[in-house]
């Protein structure tokens, strides 16, 4: 989680330098969902992301370095400066990609536990989407098409009670998503984003179920952006007592009160130190890779070019 | 080469061959159980079971999706688009992850997907289940676009598509699904991005795709009659175009018709003519012709049908005003 906030707020500095181009969404805030999800997976599961995806792709083990090296579209980038924020891929520890396009990613990972359930494999699937992706169409019929085949995928939606610049309450009247699910019989669960084992606990239980062949499962983790939609939002504006209680909740400061009488404050502020120095290290390896070259402009549309 | 068989026939047995060959081959789509509305798949379910030849729900979206994920894992699906105009519904998946995936993740992703869209004009279907949209894909960076005419065609390249490690849209026009014809490459896949001159000629070359190459070739059988010796290229693949095949053949005609059934509007005629101009203006003795169907959706009445379709008439039409004044 550590790792995951450095590295955000590096983006967000190397975005406020213009250093990074594009548009920028970041997680700070909301690292405890992508821990206690891809800490609950294998290496050879995969991974679907959305708009908001570097926290996951993070903790699903994907190298900071040529993470940064994407962002600022340098040639060492996971996609060769080709994808960006927003499309990160890294297959290769089974963070298979992530999407521009809101609720796109949930048929890709749906697809993929197709495959896997179709080979007789044990790997599932993991889809993550925000609150705003469950008013869209596509999002109902992936519903349906996992309860309908039991496919082996976990639902993660993390609502942030945001959808883009509005308030949930401005795009639907229901007010725990997981009761979408509860319609198309897929085991729901709704519980604190912000909680890191609590998080873990819930997707340990999907897991399970995934893998042992009894289906998807939608899980619901309420937390919070302590950012804008994206790096630049013109109406992110928090008043006091919302930036206090939404501090309060910041899921690294509660894992760390947790952790805290265990490892002690000194041992607590080394990883802190240890994860910005090797963010800050990255980033600079980063920033002095080349740049993608003329050919590469025209490489990789189709196989072979 | 074998009997003569039915265009629709080529394409469930080459569904059977490419299942047969290769497990990862599964095909997707709405009734595909049951052979689908024209009998493409019949049979494939008693020979496949239900994993393979998945019927899935009228969710045009999510089952392009699905299929995409399930290409990027290393399965060939091959996804039935029941009539080509819903595959309006899963164009974001088709054009924002399944053409574009290879190129954002700089390779690291392929996506070897075929999807077979049944459409064209004919029975008084109506605007939502007679489109042509051959342009719509062919204006997308990272897909491949074939539209078999022949029945040795309609085998030789959905083999090619379905091998082919890139997302290909395989147009099939139901009006060709009872025309017979032979297969010649039952073992070997055609090559995408060909075209094949069908008839040779020394006077006019005209460019059919799909149905049109028939058309083309009654055409030209007609103006034979009257002296004209008309040259027909089969484009075979709409995208990447074969523009070498087409300009050889104008250097020693001079004269180009294009012949398609979807709207001329920002047709599949209008790139075409623009590449021939850049790539041998000099050898066109006379403006291009296209020709197609008029700026309307489709109409349903017969009647305004007969008169939306191109025609042998106006092909014919479109040959003899290339033509110097006879």
């Amino acid at each position: 989680m550590w790792r995951i906030r450095a590295f955000e707020e590096k983006a967000s500095e190397l975005f406020a330098r213009g250093k990074i181009s594009g548009l920028l969404h970041l997680a700070i805030g909301q690292e405890a969902t992508a821990v206690g999800v891809c800490g609950a997976l294998q290496a050879s599961d995969q991974v679907f992301s959305g708009h908001r995806p570097h926290a996951h792709a993070i903790a699903k083990g994907a190298d900071i370095g040529r993470m940064f090296a994407e962002l600022a579209g340098r040639r060492t980038g996971y996609c060769g400066g080709k994808g960006g924020s927003m499309h990160l891929a890294a297959p290769e520890v089974g963070f298979v990609t992530a999407t521009g396009v809101v609720a796109g990613n949930l048929p890709l990972a749906l697809g993929s536990a197709l495959a896997s359930q179709g080979r007789g494999k044990t790997d599932i699937a993991v889809a993550f989407f925000g609150d705003g992706a469950v008013q869209t169409g596509l999002f109902h019929e992936c519903l349906n098409l996992a309860s309908l085949w039991r496919l082996p995928v976990v639902l993660v939606c993390e609502n942030n009670g945001r959808a883009e610049f509005s308030p949930l309450s401005a795009h639907t009247v229901v007010e725990r998503l997981a009761d979408h699910a509860d319609v198309y019989g897929i085991p729901t669960e709704t519980t604190d984003g912000n909680d890191l084992p609590g998080v873990r606990a819930a997707m340990d239980d999907a897991v399970d179920r995934a893998r042992s062949g009894r289906g998807p499962s939608f899980l619901e983790f309420l937390t919070q952006r302590l950012r804008g939609h994206y790096e630049g939002d013109p109406t992110h504006r928090r008043n006091d007592a919302e930036r206090t209680e939404a501090e309060a909740s910041d899921p690294i400061g509660r894992y760390a009160r947790l952790l805290q009488p265990m490892l002690g404050d000194t041992e607590l502020e080394e990883i802190a130190v240890r994860a910005r120095a090797a963010v800050e290290l990255a980033a600079e390896e980063a920033l002095a890779a080349p740049w993608p070259e003329e050919g590469d402009l025209l490489a990789n549309v189709v196989a072979g070019s | 080469m074998t009997d003569a068989i039915r265009y629709i026939d080529a394409i469930s047995s080459t569904l059977r061959q490419e299942l047969k060959r290769d497990d990862d081959v599964i095909v997707l789509g709405e009734d595909v159980s049951y052979g689908g509305p024209f009998g493409a798949t019949a049979g494939l379910s008693d020979m496949f079971g239900p994993t393979r030849i998945v019927d899935t729900p009228i969710s045009e979206g999510a089952v392009m999706g699905l299929a995409v994920g399930a290409a990027l894992a290393g399965r060939r699906p091959v996804v039935e688009v029941m009539f080509a105009d819903f595959i309006t519904l899963a164009m974001d998946q088709l054009i924002n992850h399944a053409a574009k995936l290879r190129y954002m993740t700089d390779g690291q992703l392929s996506v070897p997907l075929t999807i077979r869209v049944q459409g064209g004009v004919g029975g008084g279907y109506g605007a939502h289940h007679s489109q042509s949209l051959e342009a719509w894909f062919l204006h997308v960076p990272g897909l491949k676009v074939v539209a078999p005419c022949s029945v040795d065609d309609a085998s030789g390249l959905l083999a090619a598509a379905i091998r082919d490690d890139d997302p290909v849209v395989y147009l099939e026009h139901r009006g060709l699904y009872w025309s017979k014809g032979s297969i010649m490459s039952h073992v070997d896949p055609a090559t995408i991005g060909l075209a094949a001159v069908v008839r040779p000629g020394a006077d006019v070359t005209v460019v059919a795709v799909s149905r049109m190459v028939q058309v083309a070739m009654s055409a030209a059988e007609k103006l034979a009659a009257d002296g004209v010796d008309v040259e027909v290229v089969d484009l075979r693949t709409v995208s990447p175009i074969d523009l070498e095949t087409i300009t050889e053949s104008i250097r020693r005609t001079g004269r180009l018709v294009v012949a398609h059934e979807a709207v001329v509007t920002g047709g599949l005629g209008a790139e075409l003519v623009a590449g021939v101009h850049a790539a041998a203006f000099n050898s066109l003795t006379s403006p291009a012709i296209r020709v197609g169907a008029p700026f309307t959706p489709v109409p349903a009445s017969p009647h305004l049908e007969r008169l939306y379709v191109p025609t042998v008439d106006d092909v014919i039409a479109a040959v003899l005003e290339t033509l110097p004044e006879r």
